[in-house]
């Protein structure tokens, strides 16, 4: 469509003026836009107050998209229940002989898992969660990979606690707003995890590369021990992240590490927990001696 | 006896008799749809790559190239500071970017005053690729030239998007001139 004709100002003192206000108001906007950028780049957790309550605001629309499905089955499954009461008591019997076999081998597999995790040292979930919740949206159109969680202060979110999917580790909080939360995915490139080999202590870091998969950089140079198929988990250090949560699967082998495909891709995870931070017992003893010594020094 | 003409009473808007414009519809639409296209992150789609298109900014391409001057040329600030609260932009990527592409299509649009839609489709496909890249250079995140290949899919997927956002915006178009005020 044609711009209207009151955009063009020929002679007219006045729509001149006024296309030149509205130049100098985008102008402004775009000078307005650059300084702000300038600050939340280099002083990225400037804005975190305004963008999570940003977020908590938005939080419903979320909530709707991710409990909605759940909620308007059950609506219409009561409504159903109503008309084939008779023949579903039926198929309820059937479904619990079959629930019963089912249950048998389920404890089977459960102790078959247990055993695989013992051989590759995984460690069995001890640490009670911090809060379970929902992802409830990602920043799909971005170079950057954020998640929203549906958990914020109120269950004890706070950032740098580690989430984690039953599958694995899914990323960190970075920031916690009321009643959601922003999580760091592992795959995003600011994202650097301090891992090891589930086998031995290959140590390495895997950070992310913003395509789904991660890259896993091995500490000590030399000849490349890695083969396709080797499983990554946490090694704990640097505190954050437990120990022995999985992280990654090597899918490419290259020169100085590998390509590691996610093992709980958070694309597929329902529910995840969120974890207490992990500062390990090296912390408590490295401030123990601290305090001993010079107690002004706890204080800072 | 004279048959008044068959637009005289009704159109494409509604009736003409005793009705007018709401001005709360007529320019409030645009705005709030592209508020609600900037909450696509909160879809429960958890993305491992970016894959959906910055629907936000299709919006405002197509309200801008739909209706001009319906959008004041301030309009890429707060619109766009809307959109990076949830995008996972730093905060004034999208105020940035969204200003420039309100003054880059002005200053086009002195020259092309009168464009059909394959015009306005090749604009979009001109600014979509460049607000994409400049969007991942300004992310903050640290991705080397040989993974920008990662944008392709969401580039092509942007470009291809845009003639259905376009119509989606004529048909809102219509919704926003209906006569729902009762007059007299």
């Amino acid at each position: 469509m044609a711009p209207p004709t009151t955009k063009r100002s020929g002679s007219d003192k006045k729509a001149q003026l006024g296309l030149f206000a509205g130049y100098l108001a985008a102008g402004l906007g775009a000078t307005l836009g650059a300084l702000l950028l300038a600050i939340s780049l280099w002083r990225p957790e400037t804005f975190a107050g305004l963008r999570s309550m940003a977020s908590d605001a938005a939080a419903p629309v979320g909530e709707v998209g991710a409990a909605g499905r759940v909620g308007s089955r059950n609506f219409f499954e009561a409504i159903a229940g109503y008309y084939d009461a008779g023949t579903k008591n039926a198929e309820l019997e059937e479904e619990i002989r079959i629930a019963r076999v089912r249950l048998a081998e389920a404890r089977a597999l459960e102790q078959e898992n247990e055993r695989l995790r013992a051989v590759l040292e995984l460690a069995e979930g001890d640490i009670a969660p911090v809060a379970t919740a929902r992802l409830i949206g990602s920043t799909s159109t971005s170079a950057r990979r954020y998640a929203y969680l549906s958990a914020g202060r109120r269950d004890g979110v706070e950032p740098g606690m580690p989430v984690t999917s039953p599958l694995g580790l899914v990323g960190r909080v970075l920031e916690a707003g009321r009643n959601t939360s922003r999580v760091l995915l592992l795959t995003d490139t600011d994202s650097v995890v301090p891992v090891r080999r589930a086998t031995d202590n290959t140590v390495a870091f895997a950070e992310g590369r913003a395509d789904g998969s991660l890259r896993i950089r091995l500490i000590n140079l030399g000849i490349n021990p890695l083969e396709v198929g080797d499983i990554f988990v946490t090694s704990g250090a640097g505190g954050l992240f437990h120990p022995g949560t999985a992280v990654a699967m090597v899918s490419e082998v290259t020169d100085d590490g590998a390509i590691g495909q996610l093992l709980s891709n958070p694309a597929a995870t329902d529910v995840v927990i969120v974890k207490p931070i992990w500062q390990g017992n090296v912390l408590e003893e490295i401030e123990e001696p601290l305090d001993a010594e010079d107690p002004a020094d706890a204080d800072e | 006896m004279e048959r008044l003409a068959a637009t005289a009473r009704r159109d494409a808007y509604g009736s003409k008799i005793n009705r007018d414009h709401s001005p709360v519809l007529a320019y409030g639409v645009p705005w709030v749809t592209i508020m609600l296209a900037s909450l696509v992150p909160l879809l429960p789609v958890i993305a491992p790559a970016p894959i959906l298109p910055p629907f936000g900014y299709l919006l405002l391409l197509a309200w801008r190239m739909d209706r001009p001057g319906l959008l004041p040329m301030w309009a890429g600030l707060p619109l766009g500071l809307f959109n990076d609260l949830y995008s996972g932009q730093p905060i004034g990527s999208d105020v940035l970017l969204f200003s420039l592409t309100m003054i880059a299509l002005e200053v086009l649009e002195l020259r092309f005053p009168w464009r059909n839609f394959w015009q306005d489709w090749a604009i979009a496909a001109l600014f979509i690729p460049v607000y994409l890249l400049a969007g991942a250079f300004l992310s903050g995140s640290s991705l080397s030239v040989t993974q920008l290949p990662l944008l392709v899919p969401q580039l092509l997927l942007s470009i291809i998007v845009f003639p259905i956002v376009a119509k989606m915006v004529s048909l809102l178009d219509r919704l926003r001139l209906t006569r729902v005020k009762r007059i007299g």
